[in-house]
């Protein structure tokens, strides 16, 4: 279905996000989610944002223990995103607009895909 | 201002299928604001990418919901072959096509059974899933499943339909065609439906754009990010986005009375178009290092893909962002300033799918 769907790919730092979102809020950019990817000693988040049907993905890597700021100040929506990946990979998120605190998912343990046993072999 | 009270809401309800829970902040009878919570049966199922081979993935992805079963093969399956740069056949394009537009059609008629029913309107909701069972009678006899069809594969699609299955489908169309002129009338113009859902849960463009939803829930708001217009062979078939101005819950049931017509249609000129050739390449061998992401417009609105490979069969990641997580948001908006005895009817409207949601 993507013939005509353009995707594009960049690195960001977790510093950069707040201000790349607000940016890309003035422009007119939708959102279209996150997600995170656990890695050797960080998280990748993902982020996804259409304009005409072309697709721009940021990658962030936060390492453990890091927080990077919410995007929901521009973008109220992500606050799905942000306490999902707060519950799954336990990254946290500074200044959201709206945090569950750990309590969106009913997790049977904490942060179930972070950390070595999470990641998966790479090129296994 | 009057006192302010706390409802919960489900997750357990006569008017919620699946469980999702919403705390109403109410003034009198009026919902000042409402929090939502999901997670009650997430299931994980994003994780076992990582312990299956691609090729096989599929089956997972599949089961990630039984409504839109078909749509989220062919998201992942499109993802995959993304990934590996691998271009299926124009044949296997066509037949997708035509099976996620029975899956459209067929949805929602399930959904506007459940509105039915959400206004009492028994007799309605009757009717609507009646003519729906003429679609899973379709898939039974293509594929024998009615609800997951393992029909999509990564490279195209399992098999071939015969001059038969085509005739079958097309009078299938025929048939459903010919019910919802008279059904879909019902929606268009009963006083009593009218009544109910005409001016209730307004969303404006503003908010739609603000909140990023997508879907029936988008369109019927006069806001087109509906995915399938950015396939030529869509456009090849008839499609153009269907839009209402209004963003009340009759914009969004006049949307999906509108899309089963138009898919109706689509799917006739794919039986009568559908190009010669074969229906799949074979895809084998490592998923290379990379992303790739792809999107399917679900009956619910915009499904997201997104694959990452790491040059093992096994995948770093797969992805899957359903109609329902993104419209959550948008929902809670509508919520604002209704009245306690909408908050069932609102909810319906933007067809929440708890299972897709919790994959």
């Amino acid at each position: 279905m993507t013939e005509e769907t353009k995707q594009t790919f960049e690195t960001v730092s977790p510093e950069d996000i707040p201000g790349m979102a607000e940016n890309l809020k003035s422009e007119g950019y939708r959102l279209v989610q996150l997600c995170g990817v656990t890695k050797e000693g960080h998280t990748e988040i993902l982020y996804s944002f259409d304009k005409d049907f072309a697709i721009r993905n940021l990658k962030v890597a936060v390492p453990f223990g890091q927080t990077v700021g919410s995007i929901t100040p521009w973008y109220w929506a992500a606050f799905v995103y942000e306490n999902e990946v707060h519950d799954l990979f336990d990254v946290e998120f500074t200044d959201s607009k709206l945090d569950y605190k750990g309590n969106f998912f009913r997790m049977s343990c904490k942060a179930p895909w972070k950390g070595p046993e999470a990641a998966p072999k790479e090129g296994s | 201002m009057g006192k302010r009270t706390i409802v919960p809401f489900g997750p357990q309800h006569p008017a919620l299928p699946e469980p999702v829970h919403l705390d109403l902040e109410l003034e009198d009878e009026t919902v000042v604001r409402a929090i939502p919570s999901i997670g009650y049966v997430h299931r994980g199922l994003e994780k076992l990418a990582e312990k299956r081979d691609y090729n096989d993935m599929i089956y997972v992805m599949e089961r990630v919901c039984g409504i839109c079963s078909f749509g989220h093969g062919w998201g992942y399956a499109g993802a995959v072959e993304g990934l590996m740069s691998v271009q299926i056949p124009d044949r296997a394009e066509c037949l997708r096509i035509m099976f996620h537009e029975l899956s459209r059609v067929h949805s929602h008629l399930l959904w506007l059974g459940l509105l039915a029913d959400g206004l009492g309107f028994d007799s309605l909701f009757m009717h609507c899933w009646r003519i729906r069972e003429r679609v899973l009678d379709v898939f039974e006899a293509i594929t024998g499943g009615r609800v997951v069809m393992s029909f999509c594969k990564v490279g195209g699609v399992r098999k071939d339909l015969t001059p038969e299955m085509l005739k079958m489908v097309k009078d299938t169309c025929d048939m459903i065609e010919d019910e919802m002129r008279k059904t879909g009338l019902v929606f268009m113009k009963d006083t009593s439906v009218r009544n109910r859902l005409c001016g209730t849960g307004v969303l404006s463009r503003e908010d739609i754009i603000d909140l990023s939803a997508v879907g029936p829930v988008a369109r019927g708001s006069g806001v087109n990010n509906d995915v399938r217009s950015a396939n030529p062979m869509y456009r090849d078939l008839g499609f153009s986005p269907v839009l209402y101005d209004d963003g009340d819950c009759w914009s969004r049931c006049m949307v999906r009375v509108d899309e089963i017509m138009q898919s109706l249609d689509m799917i006739r000129n794919a039986v009568r178009d559908l190009p010669d050739g074969d229906v799949s390449v074979p895809v084998k061998g490592n998923a290379p290092v990379g992303d790739y992401v792809f999107r399917v417009e679900q009956p619910r609105g915009e499904g997201f893909y997104y694959v990452q490979g790491n040059g093992s069969k096994f995948l770093s990641r797969a992805r899957v962002r359903t109609p329902t997580n993104i419209n959550i948001p948008a929902m809670t908006r509508m919520l604002q300033g209704c009245n306690l005895q909408d908050v069932s009817m609102l909810v319906i409207t933007i067809d929440p799918c708890i299972s897709c949601t919790e994959r």
